[in-house]
C-alpha cells in the first residue's frame, strides 16, 4: 500500500477528476456531521427551555407563598 | 415465556439511559472508521483501470447508498412493531430513521449524480435505479410530513407507520433493478454469493467506508430519538429531574 498520488498538487487534481471527488466528499462530511450535530442542538435546546420553565414556575410559587403571609 | 425484557426494551426511559452509555464508545469507532476509510479510499487504493481517479467517489456513494436502503427497512419495522405492540419507542425511532435515510438517500443520488459527469458525461439519468431511488426519497420525505400532517399525534404516527410499510415494496425492486434493467448503472459490485469483481486493495477500503456509515446511522438514530423521548416525556418525572440535574453540573 502506497500514497498513489506523486505531490499534494496532484492529489488534488486527481488528473482532473478532482472537482468532482473533493465536492462529493466535502458535500458527504457536511451531512453526516448534520445528522450529528442536529440532534445534539435539539437536545440542548429542549432542555435549556424545560429549564426555563421550571425556574418560572419556582419564581411564581415564592410569589404566591409571600403573598399569602 | 415472560415479555418482561420486550416491554423494558419498548421503555424510553430504559432507552435514553443506556443508549447514553453506548455512545460514546460508538462514536469513536465510527470517527475512526471513516476517517481510516475516507484517507484510504482518496489517497490509498489503486485508481480505477477504466475510470481513473473519478472512481474513488464509490468510497462515499456506495456506503450511503446501502445504509439508506437498509434504513428503510429499520423505519418500516420499527412502525410495524408500534402499530402492533402500541410501543412508543418504536415510533420515536421511526421517526428518526425517516429524518437519518432522507439525509443518506440525498447523498446517494448527489454523489451519484456527481460522479456521472465525468464517467457518463451527464449529471443526471432516469435509469432504473436512480429512479427508484428518487422514490424512496419521497417516500422517506413522506413519511417525515405526514408526522406533521395531522392534529392528532396519534393518527399521524400510525398514518405514516402505515405509509412506511407500504414503501417497503420499493426496496428490493432497488436491489434488483441493475440486473431486471440494464442501464447506466453499473451491476453490483460486491456480491455475496459468487466472488467479487473488485480487487482487494479497492475492496477493504470501501468495507470500512461501509462498516463506518452503519456505525454513523447507529449514532445519529440513538441521537435523534434520544431528543424525542425527552420532547414526547418531558411531563414525567424522570425527564424533568434530569432537566434540573443538567442545570446543577452547569
Amino acid at each position: 500500500m502506497e500514497f498513489q498520488f506523486t505531490s499534494l498538487a496532484d492529489f488534488m487534481m486527481m488528473s482532473g477528476h478532482g472537482p468532482y471527488v473533493w465536492s462529493c466528499y466535502a458535500v458527504t462530511a457536511l451531512g453526516l456531521l448534520y445528522l450529528v450535530v442536529a440532534p445534539l442542538r435539539k437536545r440542548r435546546r429542549f432542555i435549556a427551555q424545560q429549564r426555563r420553565q421550571q425556574q418560572i414556575q419556582a419564581a411564581n410559587q415564592t410569589r404566591l407563598e409571600t403573598a399569602r403571609q | 415465556m415472560t415479555w418482561q425484557w420486550f416491554h423494558r426494551l419498548g421503555s424510553p426511559r430504559w432507552f435514553y439511559e443506556k443508549s447514553g452509555n453506548w455512545l460514546p464508545w460508538l462514536t469513536a469507532v465510527t470517527a475512526l472508521l471513516l476517517v481510516v476509510g475516507s484517507i484510504w479510499g482518496l489517497a490509498f487504493a489503486p485508481a480505477d483501470a477504466k475510470q481513473g481517479n473519478s472512481y474513488r467517489i464509490i468510497y462515499i456513494h456506495m456506503p450511503t447508498a446501502v445504509v439508506s436502503l437498509a434504513g428503510y427497512y429499520v423505519m418500516a419495522i420499527s412502525g410495524a412493531v408500534g402499530l402492533i405492540w402500541r410501543m412508543k419507542l418504536a415510533y420515536m425511532m421511526m421517526k428518526s430513521a425517516a429524518i437519518v435515510g432522507a439525509m443518506l438517500t440525498f447523498l446517494a443520488l448527489f454523489t451519484g449524480a456527481v460522479w456521472g459527469k465525468p464517467t457518463w458525461g451527464t449529471w443526471w439519468v432516469w435509469d432504473a435505479r436512480t429512479a427508484f431511488m428518487v422514490l424512496m426519497l419521497f417516500l422517506y420525505l413522506g413519511v417525515i410530513a405526514l408526522q406533521e400532517a395531522y392534529q392528532s399525534h396519534d393518527t399521524a404516527t400510525k398514518a405514516s407507520a402505515i405509509l412506511a410499510l407500504v414503501g417497503t415494496v420499493n426496496i428490493p425492486i432497488i436491489y434488483k433493478s441493475v440486473d431486471w434493467w440494464y442501464t447506466l448503472h453499473q451491476p453490483a459490485t460486491i456480491k455475496f454469493t459468487s466472488e467479487s469483481t473488485i480487487h482487494p486493495s479497492m475492496l477493504y477500503p470501501l468495507l470500512t467506508m461501509i462498516a463506518g456509515v452503519y456505525c454513523l446511522y447507529t449514532v445519529a438514530l440513538i441521537l435523534y430519538t434520544r431528543a424525542e423521548v425527552l420532547q414526547r416525556e418531558k411531563r414525567t418525572k424522570w425527564v424533568q429531574q434530569l432537566v434540573t440535574g443538567a442545570g446543577e453540573a452547569r
